[in-house]
């Protein structure tokens, strides 16, 4: 069961009528590594892992996880595999309290399990930085706040794969250079797939990229490869200022 | 009678009821369409029309069609007026809430119905029918003696519901095209498309909302005014219509107005059918059902496209 | 103390009042109290599908009588006695909810409103229909025979006011530890964010279909507690306006609190009680009531006080 990669996909295509805006994507993810998917804005990184945890049904191809095929099964039971995933836009309780976001998060796996439960969020939330917030209303929080809930949401789950769409949009350089540190103790301990448009964060972050431009892998590599990857460039780190 | 003058018959009487359910649930359907409101109050306000066409022409003397034609222009308008009101005290008030707006629409529905119990009373009362008369269908058949046409005993339609069939048409059309040709249906089309662009383009959207909501409790009341010296007026009057403009509404696809005729004009004559060979309980029970398995299993309706 | 203590003394405490409130009030009240609890019994079924799950039923009213029909049927036509009776009742409340529940499932919003109020619909139909056998709108009575649960006799006003705070007690009891269990959690996660749950690994439509059922089956034993208790089975109680009155109490009293739906029911009936004394058409205050409601107390009466005072209320 250990093998190299512990999620695949072959061929993974989707299309909206006649629009293609996945085409034939191969790909493989490393175990235990920091993957960040890259490419321009409709590069179809979105469609790609909402494909992946099942959010978006697969016109063909397929998933493997933990080398078994996970086409048929749906989001929550591929959640429930150990795949997290956040939200693009950010999406938790907001009328709930913090505490009670993280436990919906942890109860899943850990069950009726009260103490269990209680030390997963305690434990979880101070590693997030929002310790002392744990009682007040997740509506309440400002963004910045609101996605590192989000993170501790998905953490709280112990995933075997965590999926983050975007993860630092929106927020401010200090609270980027915190989720950077963040994610950098996470490696190791989790496989995690990144989309990030901030080249800062991938190159802090990454092991590995993948290239997406127009629904197709357009190159896949470390990040040296990548960079050193003339048609990458031309498609996309030469158009951005990042 | 036989079979085939029978069945006309029922044609007959399904078309009348086609002709005022299209009226009701068109402006059932245009609320929907441009404000996503679900208003429940719809029946209501078709009960208050036809109140209104009993008041107005009970104050009338003179020829009966005096009073029709007053009423016909006066409780459209107090109707619509009066819903454009609540729109703007109640609905306008709770941003258009998908389940306040529902909660909302039951308390005007018991409010009309129940203000109407107290000053219009629990009877129900006739209206006069401006002109009525008798027109005797003839039938033809193949018998002994070859072709042959004759005039069955029973066969017969009003003037007065031939009248309904062609004043909903000539209302339809005009109303189609207002939608489609006139500057305000531009707005209302533009506001159902995107209500924030279309704010953002200088249209007054809360005002729009407003009148649109007028407008739905008007055809309602139009559709009322007509039927008023078929049915008589009575307080509960609202609950058959409110069901079947529901019905044709999700049958014809949200909000979708073609569709919204054709599923009125479909219900209505399979009603008028139905009712005619079965028990009117048992054809009820069956459309409702057809409907919420409508729903269930392709909720863009029968005639409604997929989206995304 | 802490917050669950405090909620758990909140809910004896409002048991012991009712329990002292019969030595205490008049008959008349008395009287009213046992009808309160068990309409009060349906409020709390529907709290549990509208407060905690946050699904907007309009067709609660056919569970009710599924539950009222399946126990004043089987005891007409089987001869079937009391506890026997209660149960088929329960059981008709269940499977009917799991059926509607079921379709009506596949949908959402404003549709699963519209589709839970036609079936309700075709259920009042279908009453009306087989009249000769539920003699429709003018019902039937249920003998005073088939009324002895367990040596009572519920005719007796005494009986019938404890039975029905027995009953009462139980699915308030229940309720209020169900909402605060990691399932009821769950509801409530789906009612704020149904999408956040689902991608959190819930299964989200098992557990609306789950709400659904046992929403439904509560209102079903207050359908067959009322026919018990009150001696009357009748097609009103399958009308729309049966659906709309739990949604009016809860609402009133506060969704998505354990108490909200007694409150609202004792608020309702007392306001009908009192304007019916004046006018016939009474369901205008329910009407002016569901206004000003959605309009300036969106949270009800229980949902207000917990925002302005009692914050740890349940």
């Amino acid at each position: 069961m250990d093998a190299v990669n512990i999620l695949t996909t072959k061929g993974l295509t989707k299309a909206y009528g006649g629009i293609k805006a996945n085409t034939d994507i191969d790909f493989a993810l490393p175990r235990g590594k920091t993957m960040a998917l890259i490419g321009p804005n409709g590069a179809g990184k979105s469609t790609f892992v909402g494909m992946l945890c099942g959010r978006i049904p697969a016109t063909r191809g397929d998933v493997f996880f933990e080398g078994a095929n996970i086409n048929a099964l749906p989001a929550h039971q591929r959640i429930s595999l150990g795949i997290a995933y956040t939200f693009q836009i950010t999406s938790v309780f907001a009328g709930l309290s913090l505490h009670e976001n993280v436990a919906l998060a942890a109860r899943r796996r850990l069950g009726a399990d009260v103490a269990a439960v209680n030390a997963k969020v305690a434990d979880v939330l101070a590693r997030v930085g929002l310790a002392e917030r744990t009682d007040q209303i997740a509506g309440d929080l400002s963004y910045g706040h609101q996605r590192l809930l989000e993170i501790a949401m998905g953490l709280a789950q112990d995933p075997r794969l965590f999926i983050l769409d975007e993860p630092t949009q929106g927020l401010a350089d200090s609270e980027v250079e915190e989720f950077i540190a963040l994610i950098n103790t996470l490696a190791g301990e989790t496989t995690i797939l990144l989309i990030e448009h901030n080249m800062d964060v991938v190159m802090k972050t990454a092991t590995h990229i993948t290239v997406l431009d127009a629904g197709e892998v357009l190159a896949a590599g470390t990040p040296e490869e990548i960079r050193a990857n003339a048609a990458v460039q031309a498609a996309y780190l030469g158009t951005s200022d990042a | 009678m036989d079979f085939g003058p029978h069945l006309l018959l029922a044609s007959l009487e399904g078309a009348v009821t086609a002709a005022i359910l299209a009226l009701t649930a068109m402006g059932l359907s245009i609320v929907f369409g441009v404000m996503r409101v679900v208003n429940v109050a719809h029946g209501e306000f078709y009960m208050l029309g036809a109140v209104i066409a009993w008041w107005v022409t009970s104050l009338i003397g003179g020829h009966p069609a005096i009073g029709f034609v007053l009423a016909l222009g006066i409780a459209p308008l107090l109707v619509g007026f009066l819903a454009a009101a609540a729109d703007k005290v109640i609905l306008q008030k709770i941003n258009y809430d998908p389940d306040r707006t529902i909660v909302a629409t039951i308390g005007l529905l018991y409010i009309i119905q129940q203000t109407t119990l107290m000053t219009f009373g629990p009877d129900a009362r006739p209206v006069q029918p401006p002109f009525n008369t008798r027109i005797a269908l003839p039938w033809f058949e193949f018998g002994d003696a070859g072709f042959a046409m004759y005039w069955p005993w029973g066969l017969s339609i009003t003037s007065y519901k031939l009248f309904v069939i062609m004043a909903a048409i000539g209302i339809l059309t005009a109303l189609w095209l207002v939608i489609t040709r006139s500057k305000i249906g531009l707005i209302m089309r533009a506001t159902q498309l995107d209500s924030e662009t279309a704010l953002a383009f200088g249209v007054p959207v809360d005002r729009v909302y407003m009148w649109v909501f007028g407008l739905g409790a008007g055809l309602a009341a139009v559709g009322a005014v007509l039927v008023v010296p078929i049915q008589q007026a009575h307080y509960l009057m609202g609950h058959d219509p409110l069901l079947l403009a529901f019905i044709t509404v999700i049958i014809g696809g949200l909000g979708s107005l073609p569709g919204t005729v054709i599923a009125a004009i479909l219900i209505g004559m399979s009603d008028g059918i139905i009712s005619v060979f079965f028990s009117p309980t048992l054809a009820k029970i069956i459309a409702t059902l057809v409907v919420a398995m409508v729903l269930a299993f392709r909720p863009q309706g029968l005639l409604g496209r997929t989206a995304h | 103390m802490t917050d669950s203590q405090r909620s758990q003394l909140l809910h004896l405490g409002v048991i012991a009042l009712l329990f002292v409130a019969f030595f205490v009030l008049p008959t008349y009240h008395v009287g009213n109290l046992s009808r309160i609890m068990v309409l009060a019994v349906y409020a709390i079924g529907y709290n549990f599908l509208f407060g905690y799950t946050g699904l907007l039923s309009l067709g609660h009213a056919l569970f009710f009588a599924a539950g009222m029909y399946g126990l004043g049927l089987s005891m007409e036509l089987f001869d079937l006695t009391t506890a026997p009776a209660l149960m088929v009742g329960l059981a008709s409340a269940l499977i009917v909810s799991a059926v509607i529940g079921f379709l009506a499932l596949r949908t959402s919003g404003v549709s699963f409103m519209i589709v839970t109020l036609m079936f309700a619909q075709a259920g009042y139909l279908t009453i009306l229909y087989f009249g000769s056998y539920t003699r429709g709108d003018e019902g039937f009575v249920i003998q005073q025979a088939d009324r002895v649960l367990f040596g009572l006799d519920l005719s007796n006003d005494t009986a019938r006011y404890f039975a029905a705070l027995v009953l009462f007690s139980v699915c308030f009891l229940a309720v209020a530890r169900l909402v605060q269990s990691p399932f009821g959690r769950t509801l409530v996660a789906i009612r704020e964010n149904e999408e956040r749950a689902r991608m959190l690994g819930y299964n989200t439509v098992a557990h609306k279909l789950k709400a659904v059922v046992i929403s439904g089956t509560i209102a079903g034993v207050a359908g067959a507690a009322y026919a018990l208790l009150f001696g009357y089975a009748g097609a009103t109680f399958a009308t729309v306006q049966y659906s709309i009155f739990p949604l009016l109490w809860v609402l009133l009293g506060g969704a998505g609190t354990t108490i909200g739906p007694l409150i609202g029911v004792i608020f309702m009936f007392y306001l009908i009680d009192l304007s019916s004394d004046i006018t016939s058409a009474y369901m205008l205050i329910a009407g002016v009531v569901l206004v000003l409601l959605t309009l300036f107390a969106p949270q009800g009466l229980a949902g207000e006080l917990r925002k302005r005072v009692f914050k740890w209320m349940p």
